[in-house]
């Protein structure tokens, strides 16, 4: 079996469902939760939510940084014009152009995480349902042992789950 | 309630009205009108506009400063609003990042327009070729390059990441070709807590990220004016001079916008009278702050007494560029400061009527800081006028028509308030106030 869910109207019910489901042994992380909102303040969904991004963000704004001194040294050395005497590499002009790189690195690197962490773009998972955009919470298990499936459907089932679907 | 306020903010996705057409239609019009006088002035030479020695810097400028101006209405407004939390910023956040990418692709043209031979714009970019010419990084331009480019990207994707989970929704309720580009589009989003904490997470990093891109950008165009030893140009003001002056314009074409999409779009339950009296009072305190900076500079300028320029000063409070001088400080500071600080005025036509008179007087701003200077150089004997003359503009008129424009087909494409976010601000802990004394009882109002 690939997996079972309930689709729930209120973050209350889904709460009930989550909680259902550690009673019935699952771990909180093999339960599967989607929500056309976040819901951060509920429990079922808080989980994984230990992040880098902010580290690679800065890791992305050393690297505009570094590539932008680079950029404008390296190139304003082999490219020399006439300054009339004044520094070849002139830093204080180049800080504007090193300033923008480096907010542009930091950028970068936050959507690229973004992306990577959240795995964007991906295919749709066999467990989502259209009706999570009209407001419904999904909670479910995939992949669950077959020893435990009725347990498991009972807990989804006593929190009033509005509709409960197994996927074959 | 969350299926009222996904149908509500979808209707304009979904349904599509003959006066829809007919407003493409007669904004296409116009934006083709820009381009033929654009192709006009490419064929001929600037010799068919006003342009003319010593003034080589006009309309053409004064609109790339006035919309990388109205560009700071978006992603600088929104991203201070999301860093304060502030709960009533959820129905405006994404008509004013719209704004933001669409002014700053518009503002980015005229440099182009400007340009005699503007397939050679690429001169500006640096990569190695066999011209053994490399972009001079002293240049205030090349820094203009790298600033909105940076601006640009990065408040398109502070725009775009968001739009993932609406796009998703349309996706989930969409048919046909549309289901397939949304499909698309919304990169197989989920809604699973981590990808909404990643996302919170991400919009959070660039918001504090593009604050100071925000600010530089401007203070950068403003190097356009101040790196040179022009009378009333090369000032140190400038930077935040003109940083307030773009947020101040940007906050006029807010309101407008708004007030023009709540008609249209029927949008009067989510884009409140709470949210015009919050964006007026911003608008209050940059009016304010506009006349602080005008009067410094002014004040300055005219204690100094250096000839060059107090010959520019008084062309523009007493000579021939007084009238535009005047109706400036009319515009941006005697109508709208009685409208937006009495309390009895305060409506959100009179918010709108104070906005419009921001947006016009912020554009004559910046063409009397840009014409009178270059008019009235050092040395007399190189003193000119300038007028401009129908090529300059019918562009202009078009590039207001294509903002327009962009918004009307962007307003098709994604639900122009997130609706997500919107959800998200219905808790019972996060909801923003309704009304204006609601949102005064709660602390919301500014």
């Amino acid at each position: 079996m690939m997996g079972i869910y309930g689709l729930y109207e209120t973050p209350q019910a889904a709460q009930r469902a989550f909680e259902g489901l550690r009673a019935a042994g699952v771990v909180a992380s093999d339960i599967t939760v989607m929500s056309s909102e976040p819901l951060e303040e509920w429990e079922f969904a808080s989980h994984d939510r230990t992040t880098v991004m902010p580290w690679i963000a800065v890791m992305g704004a050393a690297l505009g940084l570094t590539a932008a001194y680079l950029l404008t040294a390296i190139t304003q050395r082999a490219w020399p014009i006439n300054t009339g005497g004044m520094p070849i590499v002139s830093n204080w002009t180049n800080i504007i152009i090193m300033f923008e790189l480096t907010m542009l690195g930091a950028v970068l690197a936050t959507v690229l995480t973004l992306l990577m962490t959240a795995r964007l773009p991906s295919k749709l998972s066999s467990m989502y349902d259209p009706a999570i955009s009209n407001g419904r919470i999904l909670i479910g298990v995939s992949r669950p042992q077959d020893a435990g499936l009725d347990r498991i459907e009972r807990a989804l089932k006593a929190a009033d789950a509005e509709k409960l679907c197994r996927i074959p | 309630m969350a299926d009222r306020v996904a149908s509500d903010l979808l209707r304009p996705v979904f349904q599509t009205t003959g006066r829809f057409y007919v407003l493409i239609a007669v904004l296409s019009g116009i934006v083709l009108c820009g381009l033929g006088a654009w192709g006009y002035q490419i064929y001929y030479g600037f010799g068919v506009t006003g342009y003319n020695w010593p003034v080589y810097w006009a309309f053409h400028e004064t609109n790339f400063v006035f919309w990388i101006g109205i560009s700071h209405a978006g992603t600088l407004i929104s991203a201070i609003l999301r860093l304060v939390n502030a709960t009533w910023r959820r129905p405006v956040t994404r008509c004013a990042e719209v704004i933001t990418a669409f002014a700053l692709m518009i503002g980015a043209m005229f440099p182009l327009i400007h340009l005699g031979r503007p397939w050679l714009a690429f001169f500006l970019i640096p990569y190695p070729s066999e011209r053994g010419i490399w972009p001079n990084y002293r240049s205030p331009l090349v820094w203009d390059f790298f600033a909105i480019n940076t601006y640009l990207l990065s408040s398109v994707l502070f725009l775009a990441l968001p739009m993932i989970p609406d796009f998703a929704l349309i996706r989930d309720r969409a048919t046909g070709w549309r289901r397939k580009i949304y499909k698309a589009l919304s990169l197989g989003w989920q809604g699973t807590p981590r990808q909404w904490h990643r996302l919170e997470s991400a919009m959070h990093i660039m918001a504090l990220v593009i604050l100071p891109i925000a600010v530089s950008v401007h203070t950068i165009v403003s190097f356009d004016f101040s790196m040179a030893v022009v009378p009333m140009w090369h000032s140190t003001i400038f930077g935040p001079y003109f940083v307030a002056g773009a947020i101040f314009s940007g906050i006029a074409a807010l309101i407008v916008v708004m007030a023009l999409l709540r008609k249209a779009l029927h949008l009067e339950s989510y884009l409140l009278p709470l949210h015009f009296q919050n964006l007026g009072k911003l608008l209050l305190l940059m009016s304010l702050l506009w006349g602080y900076f005008v009067f410094s500079e002014r004040l300055t300028t005219w204690y100094g007494n250096s000839p060059h320029e107090m010959s520019v000063f008084w062309s523009t409070q007493t000579g021939a560029y007084s009238p535009l001088f005047w109706t400036m400080v009319l515009c941006n500071f005697v109508i709208p400061f009685p409208l937006l600080a009495i309390r009895r005025l305060r409506s959100i036509t009179t918010a709108v009527v104070a906005s419009c008179c921001v947006v016009t007087g912020m554009w004559l701003e910046r063409f009397l800081i840009i014409v009178p200077s270059l008019a009235r150089k050092s040395t007399s004997y190189s003193w000119g006028s300038y007028t401009p003359e129908w090529p300059e503009i019918v562009i202009m008129i078009a590039s207001f028509a294509t903002m327009a424009l962009l918004y009307a087909l962007v307003s098709k494409l994604v639900p122009i308030i997130s609706i997500w976010e919107l959800k998200t601000g219905e808790h019972p802990r996060l909801k923003a106030p309704a009304s204006v004394p609601e949102a005064e009882a709660a602390g919301e109002i500014l």
